[in-house]
């Protein structure tokens, strides 16, 4: 190959990658030992439950809110996209207090736990900008009830709970966005740096 | 849903427990209360196949 090739970006990135993250690695055949306890499937749950919410929001998206008010499928469709959030986030908890009390950090693997409590704050944030998003009374009154909150914190003048348009599209774009792009480079840094494994035992070599 | 909606009535405003300065739905407190087991029952509770893979079988 030539010299001019091998210093383009996308072969120098390509060449890193494969290094850093090689096939097996990504999408490895089997996991430690230690692995195979319950408090290791909530990740994944939670990634199920994302996957759903995402599929539910992209129906109720295609239909719009008359549909996911009026009609019985409409309903069923929403409640679906309701309990989706509700099973993400007690996973998500779940998974959190699993890692915290692993002190799943160690290791080098900082990153690691920063992008899944991030991806915790976003989370909330696309769950609030729902909560706006419903159109209905319901999102008339916690929106009247969260403005002097937001508004006290500096970020009204970007950030208007008031404004329905605005909230949508944070909830329909930018934080799902935020959200899965973080859960993805979770789950590569998971796949980087292993699974965290349990302390050792006391008085264990 | 029609049968969970028979056998509880959800149609009405939320209950509320209050202890000084602690103000928790009945819905949040139940939801905590079951993370809390979940997370105790996931330590406790034996994984399927658990033993076979550290025998290495």
């Amino acid at each position: 190959m030539s010299s001019a090739v091998e210093q383009q970006w996308t072969t120098r990135l390509r060449k890193k990658l494969v290094v850093a993250m090689p096939a097996s690695q990504l999408l490895p055949d089997t996991q430690p030992s230690y692995v195979a306890s319950w408090i290791y499937v909530f990740g994944v749950t939670t990634m199920a439950s994302l996957g759903m919410v995402i599929l539910t929001g992209c129906v109720l998206a295609l239909e719009g809110p008359v549909w996911w008010h009026q009609s019985s499928v409409g309903h069923y469709v929403n409640s679906l996209h309701l309990w989706s959030v509700e099973v993400f986030f007690f996973a998500m908890v779940v998974h959190l207090w699993g890692k915290y009390f692993m002190a799943a950090w160690r290791g080098k693997r900082a990153l690691t736990w920063i992008t899944g409590a991030v991806t915790f704050l976003v989370s909330v944030g696309a769950a609030f900008t729902g909560y706006l998003s419903q159109s209905n009374f319901d999102s008339q009154w916690i929106s009247t009830q969260a403005k002097d909150g937001i508004n006290s914190t500096g970020v009204g003048g970007f950030f208007n709970v008031l404004n329905l348009g605005q909230m949508l599209m944070w909830h329909i774009v930018l934080l799902p966005l935020g959200a899965v792009v973080l859960t993805g480079l979770h789950v590569l840094l998971v796949r980087y740096r292993g699974v965290v494994p349990p302390f050792e035992e006391k008085g264990a070599a | 849903m029609g049968l969970i909606g028979a056998l509880i009535n959800l149609d009405h405003y939320g209950h509320y427990l209050t202890w000084h300065w602690l103000n928790i739905s009945v819905a949040n407190l139940v939801v905590i209360v079951l993370m809390i087991a979940v997370f105790i029952s996931a330590l406790l509770l034996p994984f399927p196949g658990r033993a076979k893979r550290r025998s290495g079988k």
